[in-house]
């Protein structure tokens, strides 16, 4: 009948001491992926469009097209 | 002849010898438990009847290890002279005996009362037969309950909207209209 005596003190620091270097680490890698995997490529597509963009040019496929209400296709 | 009964702090007549007596004869039967309300004869009309969940209530819980009562309330003559052996010294006592003094004081142990069960696998069963209910009900109603659509969901004015938002150049760096070839007039492969 003699168990040896359980662990009584320090639960949650030996808790904190496993799990919180862990959460900080995960987080961190969290933050790296999303800014190389998500924010990178979506600011380089923004640039890539720009780069060969013609405002007037679209304009006026627009206009063709019909979607304004201040400026009717050419034909009409 | 008047009486003042302390116990009852009021005047009582030839009644407050009595009060005195079912006091002490009520404490007697109960035992341990703790007498949460007063015995009191007042003008000898009776004792209030002490409900059962007013009085402290055995269970075995995790949070609560030791609870406000002992399991075994009526002991028999050979539990009784067990505790009475447990007045002395404990080395005294064999492990069986100790096990014993337990088990008069607790139900279960904390090993018993942790056990895992195979209670999940009915409560998932009983999840997904309810969906599965449920999705019959909507159904159901879909069919009989719920009038027609907006016409503005017909395939034609669908096309049309898809047009309308192609000419708009909706999301034309990511999104909707970034998938579309304008040179071709189709879809980018």
């Amino acid at each position: 009948m003699s168990l040896p005596k359980p662990l009584m003190r320090g639960l949650l620091g030996k808790r904190l001491r496993f799990h919180l270097p862990i959460a900080f680490g995960l987080s961190l890698v969290a933050a790296i992926a999303f800014k190389y995997g998500v924010t990178e490529p979506r600011k380089k597509a923004y640039a890539d469009f720009y780069k060969q963009y013609d405002a007037v040019k679209e304009f006026n496929a627009m206009k063709e097209a019909g979607v304004f209400e201040s400026v009717q296709p050419s034909g009409e | 002849m008047n009486k003042y009964c302390k116990l009852c702090a009021s005047n009582v007549t030839q009644r407050w010898f009595e009060c005195r007596m079912l006091a002490s004869r009520a404490l007697r039967l109960v035992g341990k438990r703790a007498i949460s309300t007063s015995v009191c004869l007042r003008g000898g009309h009776g004792v209030a009847k002490v409900e059962d969940y007013t009085l402290p209530a055995y269970f075995d819980r995790r949070e609560n290890p030791l609870p406000d009562i002992r399991y075994v309330q009526n002991l028999s003559p050979v539990q009784a002279s067990l505790k009475e052996k447990e007045k002395g010294a404990w080395a005294a006592l064999s492990a069986d005996e100790k096990i014993a003094l337990y088990r008069i004081s607790f139900h279960q142990s904390f090993a018993e009362m942790n056990q895992e069960s195979a209670e999940w696998k009915s409560v998932v069963a009983g999840i997904f037969f309810l969906m599965g209910l449920t999705g019959l009900l909507v159904l159901w109603q879909r069919k009989y309950v719920y009038g027609p659509v907006p016409h503005t969901l017909d395939p034609e004015y669908k096309q049309k909207e898809l047009q309308r938002m192609l000419d708009m150049r909706m999301n034309p760096v990511e999104g909707f209209s970034a998938n579309w070839d304008y040179e071709n007039k189709q879809w980018k492969k």
